[in-house]
């Protein structure tokens, strides 16, 4: 027993810290393989509970199991499927009835030249500004909202949550009708504008891209014009004129309104990661001298930086399948400025019974939603090193603050 | 862990089951059903309605059929036509009989989904000629057109004498209607609102000589100089404010426009007469020829036609229903109902003499080119639709060689 390898160096250890062992001095030579034969048992005891558990555990999983199985699992499958056949809506795609083409609808969409792929970036291209700017305003904004009814001197907090909260849960479509209206060329908006004297564009139908709408207001391109060294080459279909173009002036309104219908949501959660803060760390870092911006960067933003995440990877996720808005409001138009590949899916089965095509496009977006999410999980990744620089110095903000 | 694996096991088992199970009762075979004979048959009719009008008018046509004929007829009016029909016809159980737009009459006909039964009709000459090629698919006249309208131009009678203008300078040629137009644009009116589409703009393309495919239907002809000239003119007018789309003027399409005053012209169908009584009935107009063009007269028509499907149990019947819906005396009880044309030449005389206002749609079936009906083309012919709403700062030769090149495409790769 003595002999036993790991026996003697705890019992060393259990001396030399001058604790007895549990069962008394006599045992502390052999609590190793006592132990080890205690876990043991308790381990083929626990197993056969685990087994039990695990009969029961699949027994109480199986309705679920078999809903997400027939309804996510299998239908992605069958999609995948019909995603290599040409097939037109009108017989079994699994009989052997439709034409299997292999990869070629997801050729058509990404190699070969021709209005599909033409088409399918334009899409990609819409969806990418749409994403860049609907992702940080509405994260940014609803950050500020929660910040704002958060704070304890806000008279009214419950009002104001409401108030915000509440586009969130009207209907997309009703809201989208509403927009219809405010952005009219004699709606709301523009008469807003006629008041400080700006002329507002015809909302629905200005295809011109923000980028360069801009640079005509300095300038510096004619918007109607493209600059023929960015027209004539290009890239997957479309010239760099239109890659570059940004979103256009019609997409602008679809992206406010995204920003401004999802805030309500996501100020919900910053608000409740605001409440699990402690108020201690930030009134340490106030006594100990930090400014308001200070303590917000440095205390509450660490603190919950997961929330951050979840937000912005929530937000990246739905802006990438955005299909309501652009359904009630644009249709595509104008010039398929505010066409996006679900919208373009939904069309290509619907209108042109191609619905291998528009499998095709829904594994496309997919795939570079789950690529979108990695790369900006690595962005947001909490860096080892800066944690643990930031963390010490918060804990040292709130030490001395306490002992001052 | 044997058990968890059987248990693993065991749950894929049963959800391919279950999927096998529901694949196959979604999804049914492939075979056309066994013709029933009986004397009490039972047929769905799916529509895509304008409204309670149409619905309505559908029903009391379907129920007298029913009646006759001691037979039963549902009429479910569809929210959603084409999706709804995509759905049904891919879980293989679809209406007897149902509306099919010309936009997805050769997606479904190449698809096997349509009877053709139009050479079973005895009146199928009747039909206009441009609506039965309209209509054929593979050599075969599939399927009866259910009514037709034709485009003509729409004039507000209160703006067009406030501009100094008198019956005789009704728009004969493309010159006369943009001399018009100039004439009656103002600040707060347009002259001219036509829709963005080609369904609108396409008569310009007709009378300029040329149009987007041959007229068997076999090649895309739209690079074509006559063409180019045709859009060639939009732009001008475009470019000179005379002629706007309905999203410049906030409009929905042309009748909206000329409804409110903010157009004093508009090229629209016969949908127009119904719009203008319901929601303008204060709104003065009248509605003429369009002008001709360098190569003459020219209009768009437009049709639906009466489907049966391929997998209906109920062909005989459901023959013999629509043929009781396309009589002469139906198509004119329709034309009332819902202010359709005929679709058939003889009832267009007794349609002309009812409906005096309609006369310039009715003349129009004589010379009117019928929709493009090519399997594949909706997104061809939509692209084009897309282009033609920037036209005014675009180039007619490109957007015409797009055309060309995407319609080109379709056809070499067969659909």
């Amino acid at each position: 027993m003595e002999r036993d390898g790991s026996g003697p160096p705890a019992a060393v250890r259990d001396r030399t810290a001058g604790a007895p062992g549990p069962l008394g001095d006599g045992a502390g030579a052999r609590p190793g393989r006592g132990g080890r034969g205690r876990t043991a048992a308790a381990g083929r005891r626990g197993r056969g509970v685990r087994d039990h558990q695990g009969r029961w555990g699949w027994l109480f999983a199986t309705p679920m199991v078999v809903i997400l199985g027939l309804f996510l699992v299998l239908p992605i499958g069958m999609a995948a499927w019909v995603s290599l056949l040409k097939w037109d809506g009108q017989s079994n795609p699994f009989s052997g009835a439709a034409d299997f083409v292999g990869v070629r609808n997801y050729a058509d969409l990404l190699t070969g030249p021709g209005q599909d792929r033409q088409l399918f970036m334009t899409s990609i291209r819409n969806n990418l500004y749409y994403v860049l700017l609907v992702v940080p305003l509405q994260t940014v904004l609803s950050l500020g909202l929660a910040l704002a009814v958060h704070h304890r001197r806000v008279k009214g907090k419950g009002f104001f949550r409401t108030v915000f909260y509440f586009p969130s849960v009207t209907s997309s479509i009703a809201i989208s009708t509403v927009f219809l209206f405010l952005f009219q060329g004699s709606g709301a908006v523009n008469a807003l504008l006629k008041w400080v004297g700006i002329t507002g564009p015809r909302w629905f139908t200005d295809a011109h891209g923000l980028v360069w709408s801009v640079l005509g207001l300095l300038g510096v391109v004619d918007p109607d014009k493209p600059v023929p060294a960015l027209a004539a080459h290009g890239f997957l279909g479309l010239s760099w004129w239109d890659w570059l173009s940004g979103p256009s002036i019609a997409m602008c309104t679809l992206i406010v309104l995204a920003v401004w219908t999802t805030s309500g949501t996501y100020m919900l959660m910053f608000l409740a990661a605001l409440q699990d803060v402690p108020v201690e760390l930030e009134e340490a870092a106030l006594l100990d001298g930090a400014n308001r911006w200070q303590s917000f960067r440095n205390v509450t933003l660490p603190a919950i930086r997961p929330v951050v995440f979840l937000v912005a990877t929530l937000g990246l996720i739905g802006t990438w399948q955005v299909f309501d808005a652009v359904y009630v409001m644009s249709q595509g138009a104008p010039a398929n400025t505010t066409l996006t590949p679900a919208y373009l899916s939904y069309t290509a089965g619907f209108q042109d019974a191609d619905y291998g095509r528009a499998a095709a496009i829904g594994f496309v977006l997919l795939a570079i939603i789950l690529v979108m999410t990695l790369i900006q999980r690595l962005l947001l990744r909490e860096r080892g090193g800066g944690r643990t620089a930031r963390r010490p110095g918060a804990r040292g903000l709130f030490l001395r603050g306490r002992s001052s | 862990m044997t058990l968890r694996r059987a248990a693993t096991a065991a749950a894929a088992g049963g959800a391919l089951l279950l999927a096998a199970g529901c694949s196959s009762s979604s999804f049914g075979s492939n075979k056309t059903e066994s013709q029933d004979s009986g004397g009490k048959q039972s047929l769905t009719v799916m529509i895509g309605s304008s409204g309670d009008n149409e619905t309505d008018a559908v029903k009391k046509a379907t129920a007298a059929w029913a009646h006759k004929t001691g037979n039963t007829v549902k009429v479910v009016a569809a929210q959603n036509l084409d999706q709804q029909l995509g759905q049904a016809l891919a879980g293989g159980k679809p209406p007897d009989v149902f509306y099919v737009g010309s936009g997805v009459f050769a997606n479904y006909a190449k698809g096997g989904s349509l009877y053709a039964y139009g050479d079973q009709l005895p009146d199928r000459d009747d039909f206009s000629p441009s609506l039965r090629t309209a209509f054929t698919y593979g050599k075969k006249f599939t399927c009866a057109p259910k009514d037709s309208s034709t485009l003509a131009l729409a004039v507000n009678t209160a703006l067009w004498k406030k501009a100094g203008l008198t019956p005789a300078d009704y728009p004969k040629t493309w010159d006369d209607l943009e001399k018009v137009a100039r004439k009656l644009t103002t600040k707060k009116v347009a002259g001219l609102v036509v829709d963005s589409s080609y369904n609108e703009l396409g008569p310009f393309l007709k009378q300029s000589g040329g149009w987007i495919t041959d007229p068997g239907q076999t090649a895309v002809t739209a690079d074509s100089a006559a063409n180019v000239r045709a859009l060639t003119f939009v732009k001008k007018m475009l470019s000179e404010g005379t002629l706007k789309y309905p999203k410049q003027v906030d409009t929905g399409w042309g009748g909206e426009a000329l409804g409110t005053r903010k157009a004093a012209m508009t090229i629209e169908g016969n949908w127009l007469t119904g719009a203008m009584a319901s929601d303008y009935p204060s709104v003065g107009y009248k509605v003429v020829p369009l002008p001709q063009g360098p190569a003459g007269k020219g209009t768009l028509s437009f049709s639906t036609c009466w489907g049966i499907a391929n997998k209906s149990a109920h062909h005989k019947a459901a023959v013999s229903l629509v043929e009781s819906l396309t009589t002469v005396d139906q198509q004119l009880s329709f034309s009332d109902a819902i202010g359709v044309l005929p679709s058939r030449d003889s009832a267009i005389s007794a349609f002309r003499a009812k409906h005096p206002g309609s006369a310039a749609f009715a003349d129009g079936t004589a010379y009117a080119q019928g929709p493009v009906t090519v399997p594949g083309f909706t997104k061809v012919l939509t692209q084009f639709d897309s282009e033609l709403s920037q036209l005014a700062t675009s180039d007619p030769k490109k957007v015409l060689t797009d055309l060309q090149t995407n319609g080109d495409q379709v056809l070499k790769n067969g659909g």
